[in-house]
Order: structure tokens, then C-alpha cells, then sequence
């Protein structure tokens, strides 16, 4: 089956093609069958590999498929890796990847570009696998980049709303700048390590010492490829405006899978990161200034998918404190259990949005609960878990990373631990104003109320069993499991974790921490209820004056503004300056003068054609016997 | 065959030039004053002929064939030439009615 492991992008981009080309003939079921089929083959092929590669003795495959690159040195094949980490990946892509594909089914029907979306989910997952597949750095590139567009075209996917378009070229350019940090990177690991396959690179870096100049640049130029990929400060507003995508979008692409492909890169990389110090260190205060700025921000958003987005990239900013502290595992476990919540977040939030007519604001929202009941309880499902209460998914995974950022700085758990409980605050914040109290909408609106269709329904579903569930894989001692996920991946992470102080914390510590954070979130949880249920309280309308905080949380702390002010602007009258300038008067004005010049100079020449043959005779001859003349005398 | 090439061969060299650039000299003049197509024509045909001549006077002067073979080749090309020229001046007449040269100045800024 490993050796089949070329069948799993295969599928989506037969479906990308499929969907694409035919997307104006075929009927939207045969689309909808199409695209859901590749990525359900694509699931049942990664299925088939996990249980091999489990049972296998050896945790690390490459298959070949052909030479790509070849000139002279540099030799960069084809190839795939399947181990533990890739194999897991696959699963989360290809699985979460069908459930969208059929919750898109039911979301997209009444959308004239039924056709087109599915190619573009399709084509997505086929260049998110290539990412997660590849057994080099360069072929990480591409999936990398593809994804980028994919994610481009998914946001603009609406694209006669020119914010729309303008939120997909946001996207576009903010993660140019970190695929250029990503590009850079491997560059220099070429011109390091003479090679850009993992096989290759790894162990040579792991006789390296630890922070050896290289590394830290190399790793430092990765981590922002990383950034901007994942959305971490400084470039994270990108992912709040991705909301513009439809909301299936949002949960796969900017959820699920294409933002964690950071995390997935750098844990991919661990052993560089690990004989990194110091990068690793800027890696755990960007996520923890990340996480706690993204969830005070998302206290205060209305927008209910702004909020799930705010809540996203403080989640991702967990993955990325818990990579900086060196818990590989416990991020990519985090990695997973979001992608299952998150997902099902922002489904459930499209399931919302689909019965409101398109109703995004919550304040307009309100006791949906009756109306929506298998909506409501999958997403309280997932609200539980994201806020971490056990034993629920979110909390497994967020106490594991806690875990290990107490053991290496206290300072940075306390600040986690606030991050915890911001974020239980704004999800139980989100549900009760949504489900619970008064429907505030208008009487159309609450007409139309109704549950979503079973395509729809079934995913949220599925994915509410994998949040309550999902947390299982990783069971910490303390609680007498034997941390499947961390046997699993003990390959990927072995040779840096031979380089790294073990943790050491006792058992009653551990119990401390994980009772600390979890009498946090049921105290944010018991605050919202206390606000939003028992005193029915509803965010104030936008022209009300807020009180400082509040006012600097509910414009996203006028980052945005600032960007405008500081890059935006100035690169704007600068482009105008060069292209009024420069362009207008320089170049064309060069360009032109050429042209006036020959004008003028031509006006007084070209009486000569005169028309008189004799007279073209006569300049004939006389030409001739000049050059004679010239000849002999040599004048 | 002997003798002519001796006699020709007796007739300096200088001679055959001057013929030639007189003759040169008057197609040129022929060219440049004339005003009719046709004599025009001729002048050009004068001028072809006194080169011809020349080729032919070296050709002797230096006991090489090669001049001679030349000289068909002009010819050829002389013929060929006034076929196309005389055809091309039979239709200006058909249009205009003269071969009056000056008056064909259509062609000007």
C-alpha cells in the first residue's frame, strides 16, 4: 500500500481536472459525486498506508517516481516520505477533506459556481498532499505555494465583491512575504547541505552543534515562512479577512489544514529547530504574544466567523508556544484535535450563517437553539473543546503543550493559561449569544429558519464524535495512558529528543496545572453564561463610544490601520510617485521624445522624395561619382 | 582565329577604356537629361554595353576567358531586364498616354 502512496495526490487532481473542465456541462450531482469520490479514494488509500506503516517495523518509506531536477550536483527526485507524521497528516487532510467536500455538497447547492468551488477544494487537497508528501524541501514548495493560491482563489471565490477580491489579494501578498523567507531558506539549506532531501539533511544537521550560526538563519528564515503561512504576528490579519471564502473554505483551508502546514514544516524539520536554540525561543514568544493578542481581540468581534477566525489564529499561536518550547508532539496533537473542533467551529457556523439567509453578525442572532438543534449540539460539542474542559480533545492536546511551557518558563504558562481562559470566554460567548435568549433577527429571517440538509449534518456529526474523541490518541501517563500519539511519532522526533531536557514535572504538579487551566475556562464559561444568558446581555451596536480596551479589542487594536499607515500608504505614493513620475514622464517621455525627434527631423528630409525620377537619378549618379572621387583622392 | 585575337590584341588598351567611358559617359547623360522613357531605356542599355566592352578588352588583354563568360551573363541579364522594363513601360503608356518620366511623380510625401 505504501508503495500506492503516489494514488493519494493522484485522486483530487483527477477530480481538480474533472470538475474543472467539465464544470459548466456536468450536473451539479455528478460534480458533487466527483469531487467528494477523489477525495473519499484518496482517504481510503492514506487509510491503508496508516495501518501498514503502523504495523510495519521500519517508520520511514520513500517512494521514487521519477528524477525531476537533474543537472550536474544538484539532484532534486520526485519523490514521497511516508512516516509516522506525513501518514497522520494524510488522514487529517484527506478525512476532513471528504467531510467538507460533502458538507459542500448541501452549503454550495444554490451557488452558480458549484462546479468551480469543487475543482478548487479539489485541486487544494491535491497540492496540501503534495506539501505534507514530499520528501524534499522543494517539493514542499510547491504544495506550499500551491496551496497559497488555492487559498487565493477560495477567498476570492466570490470575486465581483471587490472587498472580497481585495481580502483574497491581502491573503496572496501576506503569504508572498513569508514564502520568500521559505524560499530563501532553502537555498541556503542547499548551498549548506549540498541537498535538499530530508533524508539527506537530517542527520547531517544532527552531528551539527547547537546553535550553529547556519541553523539559527536557516531556521529563522523558515519560521517566517511559517508566519506567514500560519498567520502569526506580524502577519496574521490576512486570516480574519480569509473569512470571505465561503465557510467551507474557511474550516478546511483556514482551519483544518493549510494554516497548520507551519506547523507541519516546522515539526518536520524538529531536528534543525531543536540545535536552534534561539529561533526556538522567538518561536514561543510569537505564538504567546499571537495567541493572547488574537483572543483578546476575538472577545469582542461579532462576527461570528471573525470570531472562529480570531480564535483560529490564537489557537495556532498555542501550536507554535508549544513548538517553541520543544513539545513537537504535543503541537501536532494540537494540530489534530483543532483540526477536528475547528472544523466542525466553523461548519456548524456555516450551518448558522445557511439558515440565517446569510446572517453573519450574532447580534442579530439568538436563540437558534430550538431551531437548530443538531447544529447547536455538535458546536457546543466543539466549544468545549476548544476551551479545554476535559474529556474533551482540546483539553488533551492544550494541557500538553501547557505542560511543557510551565517546565520551561512559568512566566509563559501564566500567559497561556489567561490565553485559555480568554478562550473559553469568547466561544461560550459565541454559542450563548447565537443559541440561547430572544431570536433578534427580522420576521424574514426567522421564516426561513430552518435545520440544515444531512450532507450537512452528517459532518458536523462525524466530526463532534472525533472532538469528544480525538484527545483519546494521546492520553497522558498521569492518567494511566500510554500516549499512543507519542510512541507514534517517536521516530520523527527521536534525534531531537535526544537532544532536549526531558520533562521532568511530578504528577501532583501536572495535576495543579491541568486543575489551574480547567477551573479557568468554567470560570470564563460561567462568566459568559453569567452575561449573555442570565442577563441577557447583547454586544452594543457599532455608533455606541466603548471604553478604551474594549474599544482598542472590538478595531483589532487599529493593527490593520497601522499597516495601511506605515507600509500601505507610503508604498502607495511611492508607486505613484514612480508610476506619474518615473514612468509617465521618464520612460515614456524618453520613449516619445524618440519618436517626436524622428517626426521633426524627417519633416524637412522627406521633401526630398519628391517623385521626380530624374531627380533620384541625378543624386544616384552624383553619389556615385562622390564615392569615386573619395575613392581615388581619399579625401 | 589566331590573327583577329592578335589584332585585337595589337589595339592598346587605353583605346578600349576611353571607348568605353565615352560611351559610359554618354548613356549617363542620356539617363540624366532625357526625359522619355524609352531613350532613357537605351541610354541604361548604352552603359551596360560599354561595361561589356571593357570586360571583353581585359579579357583579351589579359588571355583569361573568364571576362567573356561574363559578358553573356550581362547580356542575359540585359534581356531579361528589357523584357520586364518594356513590358512595365508598355503600361504606363496605356495609363498616362506618354513616356514622359516626369510626369510619374505620384510617388512622394
Amino acid at each position: 500500500m505504501i508503495n500506492l502512496v503516489w494514488l493519494v495526490p493522484l485522486f483530487p487532481l483527477i477530480g481538480f481536472l474533472i470538475n474543472g473542465l467539465g464544470r459548466n456541462t456536468l450536473s451539479k450531482s455528478v460534480i458533487g459525486l466527483t469531487g467528494c469520490l477523489a477525495v473519499l479514494a484518496s482517504f481510503i488509500v492514506s487509510l491503508g498506508i496508516f495501518i501498514e506503516l503502523n504495523a510495519s517495523n521500519t517508520k520511514s518509506f520513500i517512494v521514487p517516481l521519477f528524477d525531476w531536477i537533474s543537472a550536474g550536483t544538484v539532484k532534486i527526485p520526485f519523490s514521497f516520505m511516508v512516516d509516522p507524521l506525513s501518514a497522520l497528516m494524510l488522514l487529517i487532510v484527506t478525512g476532513i477533506g471528504f467531510l467538507i467536500h460533502l458538507y459542500s455538497t448541501g452549503y454550495m447547492s444554490h451557488d452558480a459556481g458549484f462546479g468551480k468551488f469543487f475543482s478548487y477544494l479539489n485541486l487544494f487537497i491535491f497540492f496540501m498532499l503534495l506539501l505534507v508528501l514530499g520528501s524534499n524541501y522543494v517539493i514542499m514548495f510547491i504544495g506550499w505555494e500551491g496551496v497559497g493560491l488555492c487559498s487565493y482563489l477560495l477567498i476570492g471565490f466570490w470575486y465581483t465583491n471587490s472587498s472580497y477580491a481585495s481580502a483574497a489579494k491581502k491573503a496572496f501578498i501576506m503569504n508572498r512575504i513569508g514564502d520568500l523567507g521559505f524560499l530563501i531558506a532553502v537555498f541556503l539549506i542547499f548551498t549548506t547541505f549540498n541537498s535538499v532531501e530530508f533524508a539527506v539533511i537530517f542527520p547531517q544537521a544532527a552531528s551539527m552543534l547547537a546553535g550553529d550560526r547556519a541553523l539559527i538563519i536557516i531556521t529563522s528564515l523558515l519560521f517566517v515562512g511559517a508566519i506567514g503561512k500560519s498567520a502569526q504576528l506580524p502577519l496574521f490579519t490576512w486570516l480574519p479577512d480569509a473569512m470571505a471564502g465561503p465557510t467551507p473554505v474557511s474550516a478546511l483551508i483556514h482551519a483544518a489544514t493549510m494554516v497548520t502546514a507551519g506547523i507541519y514544516m516546522i515539526a518536520r524539520s524538529n531536528i534543525l529547530f531543536t540545535l536552534a536554540p534561539q529561533t526556538l525561543h522567538v518561536i514561543a514568544i510569537v505564538g504567546l504574544a499571537t495567541l493572547l493578542l488574537a483572543a483578546t481581540i476575538a472577545v469582542t468581534q461579532n462576527d461570528i466567523k471573525k470570531v472562529l477566525a480570531y480564535s483560529t489564529v490564537s489557537q495556532l499561536g498555542y501550536m507554535f508556544l508549544g513548538l517553541g518550547v520543544g513539545a513537537y508532539t504535543g503541537a501536532f496533537f494540537h494540530v489534530i484535535t483543532h483540526a477536528f473542533f475547528k472544523a466542525l467551529l466553523f461548519l456548524g457556523a456555516g450551518s448558522v450563517i445557511h439558515a440565517m439567509s446569510n446572517e453573519q453578525d450574532m447580534r442579530n442572532m439568538g436563540g437558534l437553539k430550538k431551531k437548530l438543534p443538531v447544529t447547536f449540539l455538535t458546536m457546543m460539542i466543539g466549544t468545549i473543546a476548544i476551551a479545554g474542559l476535559p474529556p474533551f480533545s482540546g483539553f488533551f492536546s492544550k494541557d500538553e503543550i501547557l505542560a511543557h511551557v510551565y517546565e520551561h518558563n512559568q512566566l509563559f504558562w501564566v500567559l497561556g493559561v489567561i490565553g485559555a481562559v480568554f478562550t473559553s470566554f469568547y466561544m461560550f460567548r459565541m454559542m450563548f449569544l447565537t443559541f440561547n435568549g430572544s431570536f433578534r433577527g427580522t420576521t424574514a429571517q426567522e421564516h426561513h429558519l430552518h435545520e440544515s440538509p444531512s450532507s450537512m449534518t452528517i459532518p458536523l456529526i462525524v466530526l463532534a464524535v472525533l472532538s469528544v474523541i480525538g484527545g483519546f490518541i494521546g492520553i497522558p501517563e498521569i492518567f494511566g495512558g500510554g500516549h499512543w500519539l507519542q510512541n507514534f511519532l517517536s521516530p520523527v522526533f527521536a534525534v531531537s529528543a535526544g537532544k532536549m531536557p526531558h520533562l521532568t514535572l511530578d504528577h501532583s504538579t501536572e495535576f495543579i496545572l491541568m486543575a489551574v487551566s480547567v477551573a479557568g475556562a468554567l470560570g470564563a464559561m460561567l462568566f459568559a453564561y453569567q452575561k449573555y444568558v442570565k442577563k441577557g446581555e447583547v454586544p452594543a451596536e457599532d455608533r455606541i463610544e466603548r471604553g478604551t480596551l474594549a474599544r482598542l479589542s472590538y478595531n483589532k487594536y487599529y493593527i490593520d490601520e497601522i499597516y495601511a499607515s506605515l507600509i500601505t500608504r507610503p508604498l502607495d505614493s511611492l508607486s505613484g510617485f514612480f508610476h506619474k513620475v518615473v514612468d509617465k514622464k521618464g520612460i515614456d517621455g524618453l520613449v516619445n521624445g524618440f519618436g517626436k525627434g524622428a517626426i521633426e527631423a524627417s519633416k524637412s528630409f522627406r521633401l526630398l522624395q519628391s517623385g521626380m525620377v530624374g531627380f533620384y537619378i541625378f543624386m544616384m549618379v552624383f553619389g556615385i561619382v562622390a564615392l569615386l572621387v573619395y575613392s581615388m583622392y581619399k579625401i | 582565329m589566331e590573327n583577329v585575337t592578335q589584332a585585337l590584341q595589337g589595339v592598346p588598351l587605353n583605346h578600349y577604356i576611353l571607348l568605353s567611358a565615352i560611351i559610359f559617359a554618354i548613356g549617363v547623360i542620356g539617363v540624366l537629361i532625357r526625359r522619355n522613357a524609352i531613350v532613357i531605356f537605351m541610354s541604361i542599355e548604352l552603359m551596360l554595353n560599354a561595361v561589356n566592352l571593357l570586360l571583353t578588352a581585359f579579357s583579351v588583354h589579359h588571355n583569361d576567358a573568364s571576362g567573356q563568360i561574363f559578358v553573356f551573363f550581362i547580356m542575359a541579364l540585359a534581356a531579361a531586364e528589357v523584357a520586364v522594363g518594356l513590358a512595365i513601360i508598355v503600361m504606363i503608356f496605356r495609363n498616362t498616354n506618354s513616356t514622359d518620366v516626369n510626369i510619374l511623380n505620384k510617388l512622394k510625401w
